[in-house]
């Protein structure tokens, strides 16, 4: 598979003392949906900032298919789409007029960024509020809105920033159907940021794991899981004794916690491993009360590399947004 | 996997005119905006042009002599057979009124004010829109849009000159505005006004609008918040209008502000747009105030854009 993106000691230093990002280095590969998963401030917007040339690396580089962020940063914009964390379309203008003001920006011909334009309008839903005003469109609308801008000028490679960012399950569930038919469609490479972990586990094919702006685990989402070392079994017995060590001593069993009569034991391939545990207890006569084997999911991963669960969810999307305005404010950018 | 992605040819003029024409349209959008920015000149206008009648000081009306005035006492030796000497008072007002109008001409130019400082507020119109108008990148860098221009492949050249373009077609928007104002409520033309004088007047506008924009574009750039700029107009707009000759001409000003008022390129654009059209036009003059003003163009644009250019990414 071909290279598509790839950083090397990327890093970016903001007023001299904030680390944003710390010499990272991976690579992605042509059509693949790629994810940067991490909590808040981990440096993912950063990181997607200067691979879409919007800021200047402090050390390091990347580049994509092949040229440089830097010294070819305009061949790069000419390859890529953007969809930004923020709603960046303009408020007065209407949906079609910012499709089309993009269009202009990218030099897409005007005869095909008309038609394009319309295609890609009715694919987010759109086509009936073309001609309203952005000020009048719902959250959801206006993302789907900035999906249709990132895509006006058909790139390789397209950057989407918390795309689901504040938007509802229906809406988040549309606007990943959207992504999966248009990566078809134009077959294209994504590289996404998120810090939803059912999203990412879901669509990604290869995830990062970022934090403190460095990358702590790579892989895809199975590879990571298997890192933890296998599967999870869940395992209650009758009686009051301390069975750690019959199950500590079966081969492929990494790692035993015992809490009360109930034993959580991480094995490889759980599957085969937890009958063999069970026989091995009903040998010495103890009754098994409870049972379940369990894949470990993205979360656990997180929580294994990260040392905490990440934070999301709970905060209402209300909540999110403004501290995000609130934020942007306070940096200045 | 066809690498025809590459049919984007972005072109300087198409973004140029993409970028200009989304800001001109919200700004026709925003009508409110654009009569308070109007209706600040035409206050003015209407307080120091129409109700402080400086001719009105010098004219006829003001000088109420009788008909016939008699002079009376010794101090005249009458003729034989003459009791009295009588002055001619009709004669008299006539005399005084057209030194009036001498001093009015003299001074202003012309005999009324209102035609000079009606001027003078189209000068002031195309400051302020200018400034203003200078100042709305800092809204596109705080809503994240600017971000977003800079991550397409139009050139930095197109995203600054935009602005630029932005501040002088709106300048030359309201100082139309205000010139057809002045003329419904009564600014005379000279006689030797013609259309070409117009396109004089559009250049001269363009002139002093795009040095302006291109410095204030440096200032907002980096800005944040708006604050910072309107600080600066704020600070700068008052001195930089009284020590023109917009209101009253140089000469009537103390001797320590003239030499400010004649490196004020205020006054250069004031000048030039009074010599097209309310006085008769002085050649020579009209030719320095273009070169004082292209210059002076040529110089801040050149700064302006220089440090926007370094500024736009961080
Ligand atoms: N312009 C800036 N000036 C100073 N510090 C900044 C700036 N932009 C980002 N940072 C800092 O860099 C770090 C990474 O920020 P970044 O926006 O990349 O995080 P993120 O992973 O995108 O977070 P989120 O999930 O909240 O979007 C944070 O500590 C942030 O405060
Ligand atoms: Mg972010």
């Amino acid at each position: 598979m071909e290279e598509v993106i790839r950083a090397e000691n990327l890093t970016k230093v903001f007023n001299k003392n904030i680390i944003a990002v710390d010499h990272i280095n991976f690579s992605v590969y042509e059509g693949e949906i790629f994810g940067f998963l991490g909590p808040n401030g981990a440096g993912k917007t950063t990181t997607i900032n200067m691979l879409t040339t919007v800021l200047k690396p402090t050390e390091g580089t990347a580049s994509i298919l092949g040229f440089d962020i830097v010294k070819q940063a305009n061949e790069v914009r000419k390859v890529i789409g953007v969809v930004p964390q923020e709603y960046t379309a303009d408020e007065d203008l209407t949906g079609y007029e910012n499709i089309m003001l993009c269009a202009d920006l990218y030099g897409v011909p005007r005869d095909i960024a008309r038609k394009r334009a319309l295609e890609l309008l009715e694919l987010v839903n759109l086509i009936e509020f073309k001609d309203k005003r952005v000020e009048t469109y719902s959250g959801g609308m206006r993302r789907r809105l900035e999906l249709a801008c990132g895509l006006i000028n058909r790139p390789k490679i397209l950057f989407l920033d918390e795309p689901t960012l504040g938007l509802d399950v229906q809406t988040r569930a549309a606007i990943w159907d959207y992504i999966r038919h248009l990566k078809e469609e134009y077959d294209m490479t994504i590289f996404m940021t998120t810090h939803y972990l059912e999203e990412a586990d879901a669509l990604c094919n290869r995830i990062a794991i970022i934090d403190h702006g460095k990358i702590i685990a790579n892989g895809s989402p199975n590879e990571l899981k298997d890192s933890l070392g296998g599967d999870i079994i869940t395992i209650t017995i009758k009686e009051n004794a301390d069975v750690t060590d019959i199950i500590s001593s079966i081969e492929k069993v990494k790692e035993v916690k015992k809490e009360n009569n109930t034993y959580r034991i991480k094995a490889e391939s759980g599957e085969v491993t937890a009958p063999i545990i069970i026989e091995a207890l009903r040998q010495k006569g103890y009754t098994i009360l409870r049972l379940s084997v369990s894949e470990p999911t993205l979360n656990e991963v997180y929580l294994e590399y990260t040392g905490r669960a990440i934070r999301d969810t709970e905060e209402s999307k209300e909540s999110i947004i403004t501290q995000r305005i609130i934020l942007r404010r306070a940096r200045g950018r | 996997m066809s690498p025809k992605t590459n049919e984007c040819h972005p072109s300087f003029i198409r973004g140029l005119w993409a970028l200009t024409y989304r800001e001109l349209k919200k700004w026709l959008n925003d009508p409110i905006m654009l009569i308070m920015f109007i209706l600040q000149p035409l206050i003015w206008m209407g307080l120091l042009g129409k109700s402080l009648n400086i001719q009105g000081l010098f004219s006829a009306g003001n000088i109420n002599l009788p008909p016939q005035i008699p002079i009376p006492g010794s101090a005249i030796i009458y003729p034989p057979g003459v009791s009295q000497v009588i002055l001619n008072g009709t004669w008299f007002s006539q005399l005084f009124a057209n030194m009036g109008i001498n001093i009015m001409q003299r001074t202003f130019g012309v005999t009324d004010y209102f035609s000079y400082m009606a001027i003078g507020m189209v000068s002031m119109i195309v400051v302020t829109a200018t400034m203003f108008s200078g100042m709305s990148i800092v809204w596109d860098r705080r809503l994240g849009f600017l971000d977003k221009v800079i991550s397409t492949p139009v050139s930095r050249a197109t995203i600054i000159f935009s602005k630029i373009l932005n501040s002088t077609l709106r300048a030359m928007f309201q100082a139309s505005v205000i010139l057809a104002l002045a003329y419904i409520l009564g600014l005379q033309l000279s006689s030797n006004f013609t259309i070409i004088n117009i396109i004089g007047i559009y250049a001269a506008i363009f002139l002093l609008s795009t040095g302006l924009s291109s410095i204030f574009l440096a200032v907002s750039i980096r800005a944040t918040r708006m604050e910072r700029p309107m600080q600066i107009v704020n600070l700068i707009i008052m001195p930089l209008m009284f020590s023109s000759n917009i209101f009253f001409p140089i000469s009537m000003m103390p001797e320590w502000l003239q030499p400010i008022a004649s490196a004020n390129p205020l006054t250069y654009l004031t000048d030039a747009i009074r010599q097209l059209t309310i006085l008769p036009l002085d050649i020579s003059a009209l030719i320095i105030d273009f070169i004082y003003l292209s210059v002076f163009a040529i110089i801040l644009a050149i700064i302006g854009i220089v440090l926007s250019w370094k500024y736009l990414v961080k």
